[in-house]
C-alpha cells in the first residue's frame, strides 16, 4: 500500500506559482549575466584535454618502479606485491643476477592496468620501496588490451609527465614491449 | 491568378519555411550554450572548422552529420503505418501554423513600377495566407500536433511510449482550453481574430501592445501569463515535459525513434517553440512593429532610421571587436600549443566584427545619401527588412525565455500539472474573459 506523506501546505499565493517562478528566474538570470560578462573567472572547470589538472601529491596514479643510483630497479623480485594484490594483476618473472649482492631481480615485471583496482596494497607490501603510485598519471588508456599492460621498461622510474603513454613508449622502444606486443600495428592516434 | 502572383506566394511560402528552419539550428545551439551559462559551465566548445569554433555553433553541423549517419532502427513489433507517419505530423503542423502570421506591414507596389507591370496598384500582404479565420486557424491546427505524439506513442508498441503519448494528449487537451480563453481576451480587446489586423492595431506606442490590453493592464498581463504557460505545455517543454519525462519513462513517445526520425521530433519541438514565440509576440508584444514607430512614420523617415541604426551599429560592433581582441589573452589561448589552429580565433573575430562595423558605416552612409528615401520601392523594402528584423529580435527573446524557464524550473508532477491546468488556470482565464468584457464595455461606452 502506498502511503501519502503530507508535504508542506501551499498558500493560495504559492498555488499560482508566479512569484516562486520569478524568483527562480531571477537567480538563473544573475548567473547568466555574470557568466556572459566574465566567463573565465567564474567557471570552475579545466579545459581538458588542452589544460590538464595536476593531481595532489598523494593521488594514486599509475605505478612506477623506483631505481637505485646505478640505474637498476630496486625490486628484488620477492613477490610480496604479487601475493597481496587482490586483483592478481602483477606478473613477475624472477631472475638471478650473479654480479649483484641482492642476487634476485625481476626479468619481467608486468601490471595489468585493466585489472588493477588502485588499492595501493602493492606499495604497502613492498619491503624495498621499489614500487610506488606517486606518478600522478591518471590518463591510463589505450586502444588495445596490450597497451594497458605496463611492464618493467615502461614503469622504470616513471615520473609525472616525463614519459609518453605506454602505447607510444612501446612503439618507440620495441625491445621493451611485453611479449606478443604488435609494434607494427598501425598507430591509432596522432599527436599526443 | 497569373504567374507572377503564384511566384510571389511561392516566395512567401519559401520565406516562412526558411524563417522557421533557419532559427531551429540556432536554437539548438542556444539551448546548449544558454543552459551552460545558467549552470556556470562553458558549454559546447570543442568542434571546430579550421580552428574557428564559433562558440559551439559548429556542433550543430556535427549533430546533423551524426543524425544522418546513425542507424535507423525500426522495431519489428511497431505498427508500421502509424510509426512512419507520426514524426511527420508535428513538423508539418508547426510549419502550417506559421502561414497566417504576419511578418511585416503590407508591401505596396504602385502601378507601372516595372514598365507595364503591375497594371494596377498592387498590395502584397506579408503573410502566406490572409484568411479571415486568423488565430482560429492556428488554434485548430496546433492542436493537431498531438496526433503525431499519440500515434508515435501508440504505434511504437512500447509501454513507455504509450504512457508518453497518453500524457501528451491529456496535457494538451487541458491546456488548450486555457490557451483558447486567454486568446479570447485579445479578440475582445482588438475586436478581430485576424492576426494581421491585430498586428496593425498594435503599431505605435508600446501601450497598444496586447500585454497592456490598451490599456486595461491587468487583463492583458493575466492573459499573457496564462497564454505563455499554455504555450509551454503545448510545446511539451519543461516544466511541462511529462510526455518525455526521461526520469520516469525513458524518452516518452520518441523512445523507439532513432536517426532522422528522432531528429524530426527534435526539430518539431524547436519549430513549435518558434511558432509559439511568434504567436506570443504577435498577440501580446506588438508583432513586427518597432516600438513608437508606426509603419507609415518609419517609411517617411527611413533615411533617419538608417543613419541612426548605422551610427549605433559602429560603436557596438567596434566594442565587440575590442572584446575579441582582449580575449586573445585568455588562459585557454596561453595554455594550448602556439601552433594550434585555434590560436587564430581572436583574429578571426576581430575581422568579423570590424567588417560588421564597416557594414554599419555603410548603412549610415546610405542613410545620409537619401537614396532609399527617394525610391519608393527601396523604402518599402527597407521597412520590410526592419520589420522582419524586429520580429526576429522579439522571437529570439521569447525563445530565450523558453530555454531560461526550462533550465530554471523542475518538472511538475502529473497531479500538480492537472491541478494547475483545471483548478487554477481555467477559472482564472474565465474570470479574465469576464473582466476583459467589462473593460471593453467601459472603454467603448465611456472612454471612446
Ligand atoms: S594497486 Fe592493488 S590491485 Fe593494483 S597492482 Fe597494486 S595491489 Fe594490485
Ligand atoms: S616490487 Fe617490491 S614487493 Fe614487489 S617483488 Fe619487487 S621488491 Fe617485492
Amino acid at each position: 500500500m502506498t502511503q501519502q506523506v503530507p508535504g508542506p501546505e501551499m498558500t493560495t499565493g504559492q498555488k499560482f506559482y508566479v512569484r516562486e517562478v520569478l524568483q527562480g528566474l531571477w537567480i538563473t538570470l544573475k548567473h547568466t549575466v555574470r557568466n556572459v560578462l566574465n566567463a573565465d573567472e567564474n567557471f570552475t572547470i579545466i579545459d581538458y584535454p588542452d589544460v590538464k589538472k595536476v593531481m595532489p601529491e598523494r593521488y594514486k596514479g599509475a605505478h612506477r618502479l623506483t631505481t637505485r643510483p646505478d640505474g637498476k630497479v630496486k625490486c628484488v623480485a620477492c613477490m610480496m606485491c604479487a601475493q597481496i594484490c587482490p586483483a592478481k594483476c602483477i606478473t613477475i618473472e624472477a631472475g638471478e643476477d650473479p654480479d649483484d649482492p641482492v642476487e634476485k631481480y625481476p626479468v619481467q615485471f608486468q601490471i595489468d592496468m585493466l585489472r588493477c583496482i588502485y588499492c595501493g596494497f602493492c606499495v604497502e607490501a613492498c619491503p624495498k620501496d621499489a614500487i610506488r603510485m606517486d606518478t600522478g598519471i591518471y590518463e591510463i588508456n589505450g586502444f588495445t588490451r596490450q597497451d594497458l599492460i605496463h611492464d618493467k621498461a615502461y614503469m622504470k622510474d616513471l615520473k609525472a609527465g616525463k614519459k609518453p603513454l605506454a602505447e607510444d613508449w612501446y612503439r618507440e622502444h620495441p625491445e621493451d614491449a611485453p611479449p606478443g606486443y604488435d609494434v607494427k600495428a598501425p598507430k591509432l592516434r596522432e599527436g599526443y | 491568378m497569373d504567374w507572377i502572383q503564384i511566384g510571389i506566394v511561392a516566395a512567401k511560402i519559401g520565406f516562412a519555411v526558411a524563417f522557421v528552419m533557419s532559427i531551429v539550428p540556432i536554437l539548438i545551439w542556444g539551448e546548449r550554450k544558454w543552459s551552460a551559462y545558467i549552470q556556470d559551465r562553458p558549454g559546447p566548445n570543442r568542434a571546430q572548422i579550421a580552428g574557428i569554433r564559433a562558440g559551439g555553433l559548429v556542433h550543430v553541423l556535427t549533430d546533423v552529420v551524426k543524425l544522418f549517419m546513425k542507424e535507423d532502427v525500426q522495431p519489428t513489433a511497431a505498427m508500421k503505418a502509424y510509426w512512419w507517419v507520426a514524426p511527420l505530423i508535428p513538423m508539418i503542423v508547426g510549419l502550417m501554423t506559421f502561414t497566417v502570421v504576419p511578418w511585416s506591414s503590407d508591401f505596396a507596389i504602385p502601378a507601372h513600377s516595372f514598365g507595364d507591370w503591375p497594371a494596377a496598384d498592387l498590395t502584397i500582404p506579408m503573410q502566406v495566407a490572409r484568411i479571415n479565420a486568423g488565430m482560429l486557424f492556428i488554434l485548430a491546427f496546433s492542436s493537431l500536433s498531438v496526433y503525431g505524439i499519440m500515434l508515435a506513442g501508440w504505434g511504437s508498441n512500447n509501454k513507455f511510449s504509450m504512457l508518453g503519448g497518453l500524457r501528451a494528449s491529456a496535457q494538451m487537451i487541458s491546456y488548450e482550453l486555457a490557451m483558447g480563453l486567454s486568446v479570447v481576451v485579445m479578440f475582445l480587446v482588438y475586436g478581430t481574430v485576424r492576426l494581421d489586423e491585430i498586428a496593425q492595431q498594435q503599431a505605435g506606442s508600446i501601450f497598444n501592445w496586447g500585454i497592456f490590453a490598451p490599456t486595461g493592464f491587468i487583463v492583458g498581463l493575466i492573459a499573457f501569463l496564462i497564454y505563455w504557460t499554455s504555450v509551454l505545455a503545448e510545446t511539451n517543454r519543461l516544466p511541462f515535459d511529462l510526455p518525455e519525462g526521461e526520469a520516469e519513462i525513458v524518452a516518452g513517445y520518441h523512445t523507439e525513434y532513432s536517426s532522422m526520425r528522432f531528429a524530426l521530433f527534435f526539430m518539431a519541438e524547436y519549430a513549435h517553440m518558434i511558432v509559439g514565440s511568434t504567436l506570443t509576440v504577435t498577440l501580446f508584444f506588438g508583432s513586427y512593429n518597432i516600438p513608437f514607430l508606426r509603419p507609415e512614420t518609419l517609411q517617411a523617415n527611413i533615411d533617419g532610421v538608417l543613419i541612426a541604426l548605422g551610427c549605433l551599429g559602429i560603436p557596438v560592433n567596434l566594442f565587440f571587436a575590442w572584446l575579441a581582441w582582449k580575449r586573445r589573452r585568455r588562459v585557454f589561448y596561453l595554455s594550448i600549443r602556439p601552433d594550434d589552429p585555434r590560436q587564430k580565433e581572436p583574429k578571426f573575430w576581430v575581422a568579423v566584427w570590424t567588417m560588421a562595423a564597416l557594414a554599419s558605416a555603410g548603412l549610415a552612409v546610405l542613410g545620409i545619401s537619401r537614396w532609399v528615401g527617394m525610391h519608393l520601392l527601396a523604402a518599402e523594402t527597407a521597412v520590410l527588412l526592419l520589420h522582419i528584423g524586429m520580429l526576429l529580435v522579439k522571437v529570439m527573446f521569447f525563445c530565450y525565455v523558453f530555454v531560461w524557464i526550462r533550465w530554471t524550473l523542475p518538472r511538475f508532477r502529473y497531479d500538480q500539472l492537472m491541478n494547475l491546468g483545471w483548478r487554477m488556470m481555467v477559472p482564472v482565464a474565465i474570470a479574465n474573459v469576464l473582466l476583459a468584457g467589462i473593460w471593453v464595455i467601459i472603454r467603448e461606452t465611456f472612454l471612446a
